[in-house]
């Protein structure tokens, strides 16, 4: 196998990796601050505007994590900068 | 009519119009149309405001926009509403309307491209010491940086820089994967599953924009609050959401 094909075969498959594996912990992390959240608005339905605008902030510092993730796997499958070296090496 | 193709991640890479060295791109140039849309329909009107009892429905459009978003700072900051409206009302704005307008065929959000976002998130990085320094005095402001112990200075500095990094690719990551999706799905099932994940995407603009600018108002709230202060008040908004 040529160095080509490794470099395009790693790239694809650590992007699927990344995105598959990046994506759990912030799902279950996302899960139990909801769960959590809509426990207390249950409880204390009078503070919900400062518990729901507490929780959109919590989830976006959670779902950063998951994007961050999904960043990286863009980067390998459209802006890859092995695969630009490779290809400049077999263009000449 | 998707003017991004597929293999490109950002509206930077499509040029629209190139003139010697000078390469005007697509984020330039829809950056420049919400500009103006925001700047012409603020002076449209407020050109001719009323204290009478009847009010021009435009006018009352603003007076809701201008109402939720100050009595939103006034829940994380309490004191110097004023002061923080401009910034923090510009960020919110210009970030709901480059957001909303993506179901409109043809556009791409500038926000969706790095360039924009991170140029936001530095504007950000800077306000913080900015406003923490006028407030407090440039001794107070730097003080906060060795408390509780001078081993916490450099979890500090890494928290300045990371917040900036993470509020920079949150909004490009939401706006760019949203388009990607978009654009895969037309490829594979169009007509109905695209028209569902544009009204999502909606969702998602307005929540994104919202979350920047009250993550921006809270990294100014925890700089202009002193410690001592912090201690006296009960300040459970500020508190619970104070995430590096």
């Amino acid at each position: 196998m040529d160095s080509m094909s490794i470099v395009a075969m790693a790239s694809i498959i650590t992007a699927g990796i990344c995105m598959g594996i990046g994506a759990i912990g912030p799902g279950f992390g996302m899960g139990r601050a909801v769960q959590g959240a809509l426990n207390s608005i249950a409880q204390q339905p009078d503070e919900r505007n400062s518990l729901t605008r507490t929780l959109f902030v919590g989830l976006a510092m959670i779902e950063s994590i998951a994007i961050y993730c999904f960043v990286i796997s863009m980067i390998l499958v459209f802006a890859n900068p092995f695969w630009t070296y490779v290809m400049k090496k077999a263009g000449g | 009519m998707e003017i991004v193709a597929i293999d490109q991640i950002s509206p930077d890479q499509v040029i629209l119009f190139a003139w010697g060295f000078v390469r005007i791109n697509a984020t330039l140039v829809y950056t420049w149309l919400i500009m103006g849309l925001l700047v012409i329909g603020s002076i449209a009107i407020t050109g001719n405001l009323s204290t009478e009892r009847t009010l021009s429905r435009w006018q009352n459009l603003l007076e809701v926009i201008v109402g939720t978003i100050r009595s939103e700072i006034r829940e994380i900051a309490h004191e110097g509403t004023d002061t923080y409206f401009p910034f923090i009302a510009t960020l919110f704005l210009f970030i709901l309307f480059s957001n909303l307008f993506t179901f409109i065929p043809g556009y791409v959000a500038p926000t969706s491209s790095l360039t924009t976002t991170a140029a936001m998130a530095i504007m950000v990085f800077i306000a913080v010491p900015m406003y923490g320094i006028a407030k407090n005095g440039i001794l107070e402001y730097l003080k906060e940086y060795f408390r509780p112990t001078f081993i916490f200075f450099p979890f500090h500095v890494m928290g300045e820089f990371s917040r900036t990094l993470a509020l920079a690719v949150r909004l490009f990551g939401n706006l760019m994967s949203h388009e990607k999706v978009i654009a895969i799905l037309l490829a594979v099932t169009p007509l109905f599953f695209p028209v569902v994940m544009q009204a999502l995407g909606l969702l998602i603009g307005i929540i994104q924009a919202y979350i920047f600018a009250i993550l921006a108002m809270v990294y100014i709230a925890s700089a202009t609050q002193t410690h001592e202060e912090a201690g006296h008040k009960p300040k459970k908004d500020t508190e619970a959401v104070k995430i590096q």
